[in-house]
Order: C-alpha cells, then structure tokens, then sequence
C-alpha cells in the first residue's frame, strides 16, 4: 500500500500498481479507442515514405541506385527500413500494435453485445419529454388496443431482413395504469461492426498463411520453345517459408506463337501468347494467354507478363566453325521496342572469346545524326552490334547477369583506324568480323513472352474474408439505432397516446416511424414525414 | 458533328451552366442570409423604435421575404440541372468516340468524377434541401471541368491491354463515384468547421461572411457529411478490394504497395480514423472534421501526384 493523496483533504491508501497492475494499465491504454485511433494515423503516416522512396520489394534496382546515389541519405534510410517501409520493424509494430487494440477492443465488446441480446428491453423513460416527441393524441380505442396497433405497426414488414432489423418489444402497465410500449433496434449494427472488425483480423491471418505456402517464378520462353515446371526451370524463382518444391506440378507450356498487336502510332492493342499446355499424364491443350486472362493449373495461374524480341544468331570462329546459334532475349528498352541484348560466345575452337553488345531496331531508321526505331513491329529489323574479344570471366565462378557483359577482361574489336567496330546487320544477313575473328549471322526475329507463375492457397479464405469484412461495414454504418416509445393512458373514456423517439443525430429517418406507430395507435392515416429538408 | 466535337462542345457548356449555377447559389446564400437578418430587426424593432415610423420600413422588405432567395435558388437549380443534362451527354459522346467505358485517363477521371459529384448532389438535394452545398459542388464541378478541358484534354484511344477487362467497369467506375460522394461530404465538412469556428467568434467572424449564418448548424452539417462519408467509405472499402481482384487477375498478386494501392491505403486508413474519431471524446466535432478533409486531401493527391510523379504499375492513368 501506498499513501496517495486524492486530493487536498483527503489521503487515502492505495494499492501499489505492480507487475499485474502495470500490465493492465498498458493493456487498457492499447484497447483504449485514443490509442487506436493514434495507431492508425500512424499506420497512414508511415505508409507514405512507401510510395516516395523507391522500395526494395518493389523496384530493386531503382533502390540500389538510390543509395549509390546518395552517399549518405541512401545508407541511412537503407539501415531504417525506409527502402522497405512494408517489411520494416516499425511498420510491422504499428499494425501488430493495431491488431492488438483491436481485438482488446471487439473481444469484451462480443461478449458484452451477447449480453445485451439476451436482455430485456429498457423500461420506457418516466419522463419522455427530452426526447424528440409526438401525440400526445385522443383516440377512441382503449389502451390496450392503440398499444396492439403500435406494435404490430413496429413489426417488419414482409419480405425485409426481418428478424434482424426488426424491433425489439416491450410494453408494462405502470402503477398509473397507462401501458408503455418501448420498442429498441439496432443491434445489428454493433453485430456489423464486431463482423467488421473479426473479419480484419482474418484477412491479416489469410495474407499471413498466403505469405507461408505462396510460390512465384518468372520465365521468359521463346516462340517455337518449352517450359517445364520445376524450380530449376525458372529465372526467378521465390517462395514462402513452407512452401516445398515437390509441390509444383510438373507440366509444359510450349509457346507456340505470341501475337502482338500495335497501331499505326504503335500504342500496344492486344498481346496474345498461343501455347500448347500439358500437364503429367494427360493430352495437350491448345489455349492462350493475354494481359488480364491467365491460365489456371491447379492452384497455380500463369501470366503473360511482357514481351520482346529474341533474335536467333549464329556466330561462327576464325575456323569457320559454329561457335554459337540460337534465340537471344533482348530487354525492350523504350514504346518502339528498341532493344538491348548480349551473346556472349565463350566456346570459340580456336582464338579468343567472343562477346557482342547489340542494339535490336525492329523497324529501323536513319537519320541524319542518329538511328532509331520507329515503331514496335518488325518491319526493317536491324541489329547493330559492338564486338569484343578477350575473357568473358564465365570461368571465374561468379554468377554473372545475362543481359550484361563483363568489359573488364575484354577488348573492343577495332578497325585500321583504332575506332571500335559498329557492325550492323538486316535480318537474314552476314557480316564478317575485322582481323578474320569470324562471322555473326542475323538468322530469324522470333518473339519471346515472359510468363509469371504464381500460387497462392489463401485467396478463397481472403475473398471470403474481404466480403465478410464489406458485409459487416455496410451493416455497422447502415444499421439504423433507435428507440421508439409510445405511452397510451385512460382519460374517462377516451385515451391519450403519446409518443416519443430517440436516433443519432445523422439518422432523420426515425421521425419516420415514430409517426407510423403514432398512426397506428391512433388508427388514422401516418402522414407524409413531415420530410427531412431543414430550413435554410 | 462528330462524338469528339459534341463531347467537347457538351462539356464546354455544362461548364459555363454550372459556373451560373456558382453564382446563384452564392447569391441565394447571401439574400438567405440577409432574409434572417433582415428578419431578426422586424423582432427587434418594436421593442426599440415603433414610434420612428422604422417598422413600416422594416415592414417593406418582409412583404416579400425570401423572394430574392428563391429566385437564385430556382435559377441556381435550373442551370445546375441543365449543367447536368449536357454533362451527362458529353460523357456519353466520349464514350461511344472512345468505343470504351470515358474512365481510362486522367481527363476522363475527371470529367466523369466531376459528374458524380454534381450527380450525388442533386440525388441528395431530392430527398432533402441541400442548397447551401451547391456553390461549393458547382464551383468544384466548374474547376474541375475547366481544367479537364484545358489542361488534361486527350484525344480518344484505344484501351492499352492492361484496361482491358471488366474490372475497368467495375473498379474504376466506383472509383470516380466514391470521388464524387467525398467531394460533396469535403464541402460539407469545410462549411461546418467554418460554421463553426464563426458560432464560437474564432474566425469567419467577419460580415463579409455573413453568408454562413444561412448553412445549417454545424452538428446538422456534421451529420450531413457523416451520412456521405459513410457512404463512400463503405464504396472505398469495395474499389479496393476490386481492384485487388483486379490486380491479381492482371499482375499475379492482389496486392503490392505500388504507389496507387500505397496512398489508396492511407485513404482507407484515414476514413477509417474520422469514423472512429466520430465517437472518440475529444476528437468528435471539429477534429473528426479535419481528418475528413485529410482524407479527401490523400484522395485528391493520390489522383494528381501519385498519377503524375510517381512510377508505378497505374502509370497509364496519368496518360
């Protein structure tokens, strides 16, 4: 015990707080709706570095370059989580934090509404007068009669949600003798607001399973060329933490065609990829895949993600003989699909290796002072390509990027002048390499699609628990809350019925039906309310 | 005449109707104004000067109390409705030019969620007299049309492959509803901290805004704009969720912190404060008020900055 002093004249013991005291305190303080509501103009705030600074998940190489390009900025933020605010301790402790005060929050508030639905309806008030009234009218019925037509008046109409938006009745005889009728609905709207509020917490556990068993592979496949699932096919390949290889399901996609449609200005109209789908044990199917149509497997889907072209070249070495031959995937680089690529030819029978760095122009154009693309399709396809010799470095064990060579063991392939060699070739031709290093051939333009593969096991529980969240939203701010009373008592032979109602301040619909029970009670027509519009 | 002409000519006329319409509504407001002034000295008067002859004068305008009023209301509501009609057609032109639903860049955002909001307006104003808002919806509907028009103009093509689905219907046609709806609750919910700030001699004290004595009390507008925002929270709630439907259909994950379903976020997020803050002592009244006009700021940002600086997968809707 502690003696604290309540006040200037009174000084009272106390019990000291302790371990379980203090834990309480805090736990009050997170359910306490301040605290939550703190909680989330904080999860607001902390959202916005989000989109303003590039993020790691979102946008790697943007953040890499970021931090090279800030000095000090870029390490900072980098160390503080504000390259990836979504996967960041402070981000993950607010909403942990938010959860937490919620479920503080609608745990006693459930247990209270059950409560509540199983109690009687409050008496009516002795005094009506501070609420919103009516009546008070004389009626020929007896009490007994008006209260009847009041109630049946309260009673849902048919065909409407009725047992739940209905209302809940109860009518005493007082010691005076009047008979009160209070009539109370709403508790659908405090059902809304828990569903709304559970079904929260069941989209974090439904993104939380997802984030477990998800897998997600990129691969690019070129026309004519297959893919077989298995984690090794993939460029990319991530899972979640339990997710297990064995899992995937082994079929073939052969990309049979990709169709791709452009306007004269080369806006993008439609890109289509036609493939050929198998899956173990069964016949293939002929199908397709476009932007916003994927193709399901089992719980995977398969999108077509991007497009390009992957022109097959055939390199051959001071020999004569064939060094290299095939589909080489080149990264549009703008709307006209100028693209870049690598060959990098490290199997050369004899001299040094070979590495090219080669601009794709699928319809080409020369100006004046440059060359460019003029438009998606391949109309006059021409490659241009620097040549280098040397080392390629694939020999050192360092995994290296496929779209980038490695320069620093390599020589730029020069003419007699010592200027570095452009070799420029249409699509079909031959250009001879200077010095007799060999012969590059410009042989098809096939396309290739980059397909994303994708599962995810918790999205039937997340749309169901999305919908369930919409579904208590909607009840919990459309449910009405109101009490409605009516008070019928004897004066000689007549009977005097008045009327009272109580809603928030927002809901102007009560007069409404306060009026449509008073019209019952007094067995007249209601009259049209006497309408919502305020003076102004 | 072509659609395009038609469209652009509609539209160009719906906006000079509702900048009539602006002014009317204003001039009703400051007569409505002047009606209650004018009406509190014909009280006063007797008690003070009856001898004076000044109640005969008093008396003068009192003939025709609120006839000045109604009059810029019934013109205010008639160019509005008008203003309306031919926005409703230069849309529908768009859309057949376009040969897809006018929602699928930023000039067609806005000059469909302008539409909505003037639409929400007069939906509302049928059921119960919101006149006091039509300067602010008009005025908001004039700029907004004014610079689509002007600034944001596009010539119509065709829909890149990323739109084209029905979720474009769906998700984004809620999208520029919710807009209009939270545009009419901003309104709102800027005249009741106004309001409100005169009632208790802060500011707007002046007699320059002697026009804020004619809007209703700012508990009446408080529930006005909690009614509206409910309404659009709740429509909120469902475009994102569509839209998550939508990206999983269309980039493999239903959600992934791009800079649109970043700042749709905070939106939500902040929507969802105002309610709580709606029945939180000390944060009802004037402070749930300005988490409101947070909201509509994020709302806002997140249709012009977001569409215009930041890269992201909802890029083309800058185009």
């Amino acid at each position: 015990m502690a003696r604290v002093k309540l006040d200037n004249y009174v000084i009272a013991d106390a019990p000291r707080l302790g371990l379980r005291g203090w834990l309480r305190w805090i736990w009050r303080q997170v359910t306490s709706m301040r605290v939550a509501l703190i909680l989330l103009l904080l999860l607001a705030l902390a959202s916005i570095p989000g989109s303003v600074l590039p993020q790691w998940p979102q946008d790697a190489a943007a953040t890499r370059q970021f931090i090279s390009d800030n000095a000090f900025w870029g390490p900072v933020l980098d160390a503080t989580g504000f390259l990836d605010v979504f996967g960041s301790a402070w981000f993950t402790a607010i909403y942990v934090l938010l959860f937490a005060s919620l479920i503080g929050c609608i745990a006693p508030r459930a247990a209270h509404h059950y409560r509540e639905l199983r109690r009687p309806v409050a008496a009516t008030p002795r005094s009506l007068a501070r609420y919103e009234g009516a009546g008070p009218e004389t009626v020929a019925s007896s009490p007994d009669d008006a209260v009847a037509a009041a109630r049946a008046a309260l009673r849902p109409r048919a065909g409407r949600l009725g047992a739940l938006t209905g209302y809940r009745v109860r009518v005493d005889r007082r010691e005076d003798g009047s008979l009160a009728l209070a009539a109370e609905t709403g508790h659908v709207r405090e059902l809304g607001n828990l569903v709304f509020h559970a079904s929260l917490v069941l989209v974090l556990l439904a993104v939380a399973y997802g984030t477990l068993f998800t897998y997600r592979g990129q691969a690019i496949v070129v026309e004519g060329r297959s893919f077989t699932n298995a984690v090794v096919a993939y460029d990319t390949f991530s899972s979640g933490s339990l997710f297990d290889p064995a899992d995937l399901d082994p079929f073939t996609l052969r990309l049979d065609s990709l169709d791709a449609e452009f306007s004269d200005t080369g806006r993008p109209l439609h890109f289509q990829a036609n493939v050929t789908f198998t899956e173990p044990g069964e016949d293939a199917v002929r199908t397709d895949i476009s932007v916003n149509h994927p193709l399901e497997s089992g719980d995977a889907k398969i999108y077509l993600q991007g497009n390009g072209y992957a022109p097959v070249i055939t390199v051959r070495d001071a020999a004569g003989e064939v060094a290299f031959s095939g589909p080489v995937v080149f990264l549009a680089q703008d709307a006209a699909y100028t693209s870049t690529g690598v060959i990098k030819v490290p199997d050369v029978s004899t001299g040094e290796q070979l590495g090219f760095k080669a601009t794709l122009y699928p319809t080409f154009l020369e100006g004046p002072f440059a060359v460019a693309s003029i438009h998606p399709d391949p109309a006059n396809p021409v490659i241009e390509m620097l040549a280098y010799t040397g080392d390629l470095g694939l020999d050192s064990g360092v995994p290296q990027n496929v779209y980038r060579l490695d320069e620093s063991q390599l020589s730029p392939v020069q003419d007699a002048d010592g200027q570095p060699v452009t070799l420029r070739l249409a699509l079909g031709e031959t250009v001879e390499l200077p010095d007799g290093l060999g012969s590059v051939t410009f042989e098809e333009l096939p396309r290739y699609g980059a397909f994303d593969l994708r599962a995810d096991p918790s999205l039937p529980y997340l749309l169901v628990a999305a919908m369930l969240t919409l579904a208590g939203l909607a009840v919990s701010l459309f449910a009405s809350r109101r009490k409605v009373w009516v008070v019928a008592r004897s004066e000689g032979a007549a009977t005097v019925v008045s009327g009272a109602a109580y809603a928030p301040a927002h809901d102007a619909g009560v007069a409404a039906v306060l009026e449509r029970a008073m019209a019952a009670a007094a067995g007249r027509e209601a009259t049209a309310p006497a309408g919502e519009r305020e003076p102004s | 005449m072509n659609p395009t002409d038609l469209s652009v000519m509609a539209l160009g006329g719906a906006t000079v109707l509702y900048a009539i319409a602006m002014v009317a509504y204003a001039i009703r407001l400051a007569r409505v104004a002047d009606d209650k002034v004018a009406a509190r000295a014909a009280v006063a008067v007797p008690a003070g000067g009856a001898a004076d002859g000044l109640p005969v004068e008093a008396a003068a305008p009192a003939s025709s109390p609120g006839a000045k009023a109604a009059k810029a209301a019934g013109i205010a509501r008639s160019t509005t409705l008008v203003g309306a009609a031919l926005h409703a057609v230069g849309l529908a032109a768009r859309g057949i030019d376009a040969g897809h639903v006018p929602w699928s860049n930023m000039y067609e955002y806005t000059i469909s969620g302008s539409f909505f909001a003037v639409l929400v307006f007069l939906i509302v104003q049928r059921r119960r007299d919101i006149a006091f808002l039509g300067a602010g919806v008009t005025g908001f509907a004039t700029v907004a049309l004014g610079l689509a028009l002007t600034v944001l103009y596009k010539d119509v093509d065709t829909l890149p492959p990323a739109l084209q689905s029905y979720w474009l219907v769906i998700h984004v046609s809620i999208a520029t509803i919710v807009t209009g709806i939270f545009a009419v609750s901003f309104i709102a919910t800027a005249l009741q901290l106004m309001r409100d700030s005169r009632d208790r001699g802060t500011r707007w004290t002046g007699d320059r805004v002697r026009w804020l004595d004619a809007v209703p009390s700012a508990p009446a507008l408080e529930a006005l704009s909690f009614r509206l925002n409910a309404v659009g929270f709740v429509l909120w709630t469902f475009t994102v969720m569509a839209g998550a439907i939508w990206a999983e259909h269309a980039w493999g994950r239903y959600w992934g912190w791009d800079p649109k379903e970043v700042w749709s976020f905070v939106i939500w997020v902040l929507y969802a404060a105002y309610l709580h803050a709606r029945t939180t002592q000390g944060w009802a009244g004037r402070r749930s008020a300005w988490l409101a006009i947070a909201g509509f700021a994020a709302l806002i940002a997140n249709f012009t900055v977001v569409n215009l600086f930041f890269q992201g997968l909802h890029t083309y809707a800058g185009s």
